[in-house]
């Protein structure tokens, strides 16, 4: 599919090597540069404490409104709650616009290593701190927005000032073409050797950029709807979103998707070479698969 | 080679495993710990200074119609004071109950309901919004607060405005509670002692006869059952010394988000 007709020419252009020995000998290819590295496990911290410390924040309120306000004669969309089942034994209750579903040891109410069980919207170990703490919870997540929007900002500033965003997250016209061909690859966990390895694929650049510009900020965003003081900057800019409990919504719903976007990101890790891979976020390099030998 | 790297693997995997559970674990202690809150608290004072700076000292809270108005307005925290003096107060319909404001100003003073009635008013409908996560709509109508502050006078010295309450916060009727504001948000044109919700007198459970509204700020800034005004340079010695009842909990001064 990718340019195979190349390989050898392609392969030379990077090492030295000819690609029946290449397992063995491939010399490293710099695929990470330094500011993308730091940034990228800086990201990793601060968004994994965001995400737990905000599971505590919602412990204090689980429940979720659409529009300005929580009381507005329109119930919750969500709720997770404890509560009891016919014969008097406690259950984890999940209620999604309107209907219930029993989500014990899930969702609402937990079993202990000790036999007792808790209510909690989340399990402790989901949150941070582990024991239901707002405050605290608060203070965590306001440290890290931080250093999480500071480091975006850093991000963006580098990724257009380096051209990481030209060259290497932007797909080309080539690049879309191919792109039910990407997903078949894909769903067929056939990845991309040779040359072509050392690029992110179509499917890589467009979640990349979604994930960059649409959902980050997104979660930023919903983030500052919900401050009081932030409300005030230009009047009623929160209404564009339905109002900050709608705002609320999408934060949460946001932070689920940004969860789903980490656990595909790290099976796509896994399965396609995980010291490789992690060695090349923590040392830049990486070694190029070898291209399949075939005609 | 093949072995070796499995084995590089199993022990970078138990590695990240355990520093995984280190850091978990270790979120709990530092929570626990003196310093660590404290370094986590940096972010409140950016918070302080950014958020007033980003959007203006002036800034206005988004104000709501009618139809926006919540049902009922949910009373939280204290909805009935458990104060002998508060209950007598009560029992009479306020009629007795004054507001002292002292403190650093020039002519410290009591105000009855009826003076404070008096004073220049404004009616808004506003969001309340708790730290808890949730919010209400609901019709304040109130004096504004900058204007009792010129009747008594504030003195150059002072910095923040301390709020008094009537009701205790532990069960043997001690620790009443208490907030505070600068004078920035004091002197903010939406900040109210209200003593009207939704055009009827200020029910009980909403903080009769007369409580705060600072519409930049979450819920608990906004204290019930007001009994005294303070102006002050430093609430560092007042109660836990943090500025509030939950403040002295740990919880943050500055609210804004």
């Amino acid at each position: 599919m990718v340019s195979e007709a190349q390989v050898p020419s392609a392969d030379a252009a990077v090492g030295e090597t000819s690609p029946a020995v290449a397992t063995a000998t491939e010399p490293l290819f710099y695929r990470h540069r330094l500011p993308v590295r730091i940034m990228h496990w800086i990201n990793v911290v601060a968004i994994t404490l965001l995400f737990m410390s905000g599971l505590n924040i919602f412990e204090a309120h689980p429940a979720l409104y659409w529009g300005q306000s929580s009381y507005s004669q329109r119930p919750a969309w969500l709720q997770i709650y404890a509560d009891e089942n016919a014969n008097g034994e406690p259950i984890g209750v999940t209620q999604v616009f309107g209907r219930e579903f029993n989500t014990t040891g899930f969702l609402g109410l937990f079993h202990r290593g000790d036999g007792m069980v808790y209510s909690a919207a989340f399990p402790t170990w989901m949150t941070v701190p582990d024991s239901r703490w707002l405050s605290m919870a608060r203070s965590w997540h306001f440290f890290f927005a931080w250093i999480f929007v500071i480091n975006g900002l850093c991000y963006i500033a580098y990724t257009i000032a380096s051209r990481h965003l030209s060259r290497d997250l932007a797909p080309t016209r080539d690049d879309l073409r191919g792109i039910g061909g990407s997903i078949v690859d894909h769903l067929r966990f056939r990845h991309p050797k040779g040359e072509a390895a050392k690029r992110y694929n179509v499917l890589q650049k467009l979640t990349y950029l979604l994930v960059i510009f649409v959902l980050l900020p997104l979660v930023i965003l919903m983030g500052f709807a919900m401050s009081p003081r932030l409300d005030t900057l230009f009047t009623g800019w929160v209404d564009l979103f339905g109002g900050r409990q709608s705002a609320r919504s999408i934060h949460f719903i946001a932070a689920w998707l940004l969860v789903l976007f980490v656990l595909v990101h790290v099976f796509e890790v896994i399965i396609t070479g995980l010291w490789n891979n992690l060695r090349s976020m923590i040392t830049g390099r990486y070694r190029v698969p070898a291209e399949e030998v075939h005609g | 080679m093949a072995d070796r790297s499995g084995s590089r693997r199993r022990f970078l995997s138990r590695i990240a495993g355990a520093l995984g559970a280190a850091a978990l674990g270790g979120c709990e202690k530092l929570s626990e710990s003196a310093w660590f809150p404290k370094v986590l608290g940096s972010a409140e004072k950016l918070n302080r200074i950014v958020m007033p700076a980003v959007t203006g000292r002036k800034a206005m809270a988004q104000e709501f119609t009618d139809a926006d108005l919540s049902p009922t307005f949910r009373s939280n925290g204290t909805s009935q004071p458990a104060s002998d003096v508060y209950k007598a107060l009560a029992a009479d319909g306020f009629a007795d109950w004054k507001l002292e404001v002292g403190g650093l100003v020039e002519r410290p003073r009591t105000f009855t309901l009826e003076e404070i009635k008096a004073l220049p008013s404004r009616t808004q409908i506003t969001r309340h919004d708790c730290v808890e996560g949730w919010s209400a709509i609901g019709k304040w109508k109130g004096a504004r607060l900058s204007h009792l502050l010129d009747v008594v006078g504030v003195k150059p010295a002072a910095r923040y405005v301390v709020f008094h309450c009537a009701d205790p916060m532990e069960p043997d009727g001690t620790s009443p509670y208490y907030e505070s504001i600068d004078l920035d948000d004091a002197r903010h044109e939406q900040t109210l002692l209200a003593y009207e919700l939704n055009g009827a007198a200020l029910p009980v459970p909403n903080g009769a006869p007369l409580r705060l509204r600072v519409e930049r700020q979450l819920g608990y800034k906004m204290a019930k059952y007001l009994m005294r005004l303070e102006l002050v340079e430093s609430f560092e010695t007042i109660n836990g010394g943090s500025g509030g009842y939950w403040e002295d909990q740990g919880y943050q001064w500055y609210t804004g988000i």
